[in-house]
């Protein structure tokens, strides 16, 4: 039996965590059940973000609603002026305009959580780095050449890609961090508003937002399923015992 | 139930046969007492067609057919329309398991023989129903109008354009309705999805079950119930389907749908082969994504597709992967039924076929690289092995004696 798991295993690819491009995705544990960081991640959304995309498909009233946000506060901080608490999340940019401007239309952001995968935008959001070649002054290691300024800068600092020491592991003996020379590592030339904790835990509560948003209902499904199973686990009992009485007299 | 004077049913009776058909059908068709686990799939796959003509049906009051409208209307029934989330996810999450209850089906029948004489014809139906549940899907497929939709679509429909002396471009163009995938495609797709398809689907599982119950159940033994009978003319190894089968069958039932929803709950991506990730994405025409999979479900013949280097051959061996099932019941020479009583080679042909039929599922959803075409070539020989060769490995080896009753069960 063992020697067939060997053999199943074989066939199968190990799921490595990586990008098309190849590079390390840092993984992202979604907690959507933490309604202080999903919080926390529309209002980044709505600062940083809502500017150029668009969440088309989501209406304000029922991410209030999902994510415990009074009307009131909703339509202060979240809600542009010309919008209607029931409307779909559309921003004023036209794509057109847009197009000019970035090269390409910032895309309608409702689904990037389901399309790219979280650790992917969790990764992807502080992974830009300066690049005077490119017209904003950054690229970024997961979307080569993107089109996207590097919008959470100022809190961030500012990333580099170079030469720099990291750590690889620590000496045994004196517990001491022992440190490489690599090349092509993303390190901060100089900090943000933020500290690198601080920064990492914004784009976690924004990316916490955006698998929220990407299927709102994920959390009520879930606790529906449970009571799903536990009815049929119930339902079981009456419909076996039911087939075993009618089967007794069967010879 | 005799006929009755002075009632209800009598007096409908008279006019209308419903009686005689319900005990022709349900309480005095006679079922092998001996059936197992795989003779639960075919009730399952009718269940799960059920679940989607029912889904269907509430899907399509919200879905709007057009190549503009589409994409956001799937998202309007999963956000604001009420348990649209869960109508459509009853729906994705059910086409897969209406696969897996159809795929385990088949392989039952070929365990036990169930398409030998006398049941030729209901393989046949059975297997026109696959040919039509497999267009029915891949029209499914494209009704969402993400980018996996779009280029799932180019991809197949291209595949007709190898056919050579003209027709094949023509006739691409005929069954896209334009030069290129486009709303026209998206509206006809819907219309064959919605009502075409389905009424055809519908109409042969009727043939498919009327067939059966002229000739009566095969069972794990392939033993002919009918051979011995009781001083009332009874099948000695027989039962009356209803009561007996229709409460064993809920057992089943409710096990599958424990699975079933546990998939739907909690994994209704199926993990990006139920619904791909990229899905999520709006058709782009412009925007080829990197790596174009069908569905787990299409993915053996898929791989079949790819594993030939020629495309017009890789197309004629898809089909012929297709085709050769429908002659099942001619290549298969051996006198006795079930895979119980045939000889060796028959067992690990039918072992190493099914295994070779999973792992070209599997490939077919993979990047084909090196590794992944020799493994889908090496497959695809076992597939063809198997049917091509089994004429000849059915008749020569020893079959064991089939006994008179059938054996184990209850």
């Amino acid at each position: 039996m063992k020697k067939v798991f060997a053999l199943i295993a074989a066939f199968i690819p190990a799921f490595a965590l990586a990008s098309e491009s190849g590079v390390h995705l840092d993984k992202h544990l979604t907690d959507l059940t933490d309604t202080a960081s999903l919080q926390r991640g529309a209002q980044t959304f709505a600062n940083y973000c809502m500017g150029c995309h668009s969440l088309e498909h989501a209406r304000f009233n029922r991410v209030a609603r999902d994510l415990g946000i009074p009307e009131d506060l909703m339509k202060e901080n979240l809600i542009f002026a010309d919008k209607q608490f029931g409307e779909l999340m559309t921003i004023g940019m036209q794509k057109e305009d847009s197009k000019r401007w970035f090269g390409a239309t910032p895309p309608d952001l409702t689904l990037v959580a389901r399309v790219r995968r979280p650790d992917w935008v969790y990764t992807y959001m502080r992974s830009f780095y300066e690049d005077p070649s490119r017209p904003w002054g950054v690229n970024n290691v997961v979307f080569k050449d993107v089109g996207m300024p590097h919008v959470l800068a100022d809190l961030q600092g500012r990333q580099v890609k170079g030469t720099a020491q990291v750590a690889v592991g620590f000496d045994t003996l004196t517990g001491q961090e022992i440190t490489e020379e690599h090349e092509g590592v993303l390190y901060l030339a100089e900090e943000g508003k933020l500290s690198a904790e601080e920064y990492d835990k914004v784009v976690y509560d924004l990316v916490n937002f955006l698998v929220y948003m990407a299927e709102p209902i994920a959390v009520e499904r879930e606790r529906i399923g449970w009571w799903v199973l536990l009815f049929l686990a119930i339902f079981f009992v009456p419909v076996y015992m039911l087939n075993k009485e009618y089967w007794r007299d069967v010879k | 139930m005799s006929k009755q004077q002075n009632t209800l049913m009598g007096w409908i009776d008279d006019r209308l046969p419903v009686t005689q058909t319900y005990e022709k059908h349900m309480s005095k068709y006679y079922a092998p007492k001996n059936f197992n686990f795989w003779y639960f799939f075919g009730v399952l796959s009718m269940m799960m067609l059920a679940n989607q003509i029912l889904t269907g049906v509430w899907l399509t009051m919200n879905f709007v057919p057009s190549a503009e409208g589409a994409f956001a209307s799937v998202e309007y029934i999963m956000r604001d329309v009420e348990w649209g989330w869960l109508i459509r996810y009853l729906h994705s999450t059910g086409a897969t398991f209406f696969f897996i209850a159809v795929y385990l089906h088949m392989m039952r029948a070929i365990l036990y023989g169930s398409y030998q004489k006398p049941r030729e014809l209901i393989w046949i139906f059975g297997m026109l129903i696959y040919l039509a549940l497999m267009a029915e899907a891949f029209m499914g497929y494209v009704l969402p109008w993400g980018q996996m939709s779009y280029w799932g679509a180019q991809v197949i429909i291209s595949l007709f354009s190898v056919i050579p002396f003209g027709i094949g471009d023509a006739l691409t163009e005929w069954i896209r309705g334009d030069f290129l995938i486009s709303g026209a495609t998206l509206n006809r797709f819907f219309a064959l999805h919605v009502i075409a398809v389905p009424l055809v689907i519908v109409m042969l599982v009727v043939l498919h079950l009327l067939a059966l119950h002229e000739v009566g159940s095969n069972n794990p033994d392939g033993v002919d119930i009918k051979k011995l009978k009781d001083e009332n003319g009874k099948p000695l190894d027989g039962i009356p389907f209803h009561p007996y089968y229709t409460v064993h069958d809920l057992v089943g039932i409710v096990v599958f749908l424990m699975i079933f929803c546990t998939v739907l709950f909690f994994f209704p991506e199926g993990n990006g082969f139920m619904l791909e990730y990229a899905n999520f994405e709006p058709a782009n025409g412009l925007k080829t994504p990197a790596h174009i999979a069908p569905v787990w479900y299409f993915g053996a013949f898929y791989a079949i597709l790819r594993a030939v280097p020629d495309k017009l051959l890789g197309v004629i061996a898809m089909a012929a992967a297709i085709a050769v099932l429908f002659v099942l019941p001619w290549l298969d020479r051996s006198p006795v039924k079930s895979w119980r009583y045939k000889g060796w080679i028959s067992k690990v042909f039918i072992v190493v076929f099914a295994a070779a039929f999973v792992e070209l599922t599997w490939l077919g959803t993979q990047p084909a690289n090196d590794l992944n075409t020799f493994l889908a070539r090496f497959c695809s020989v076992i597939y063809f092995g198997f049917f091509l060769l089994m004429p000849f490995y059915t008749r020569m080896e020893k079959t064991k004696p089939v006994p008179e009753r059938v054996t184990g069960g209850h």
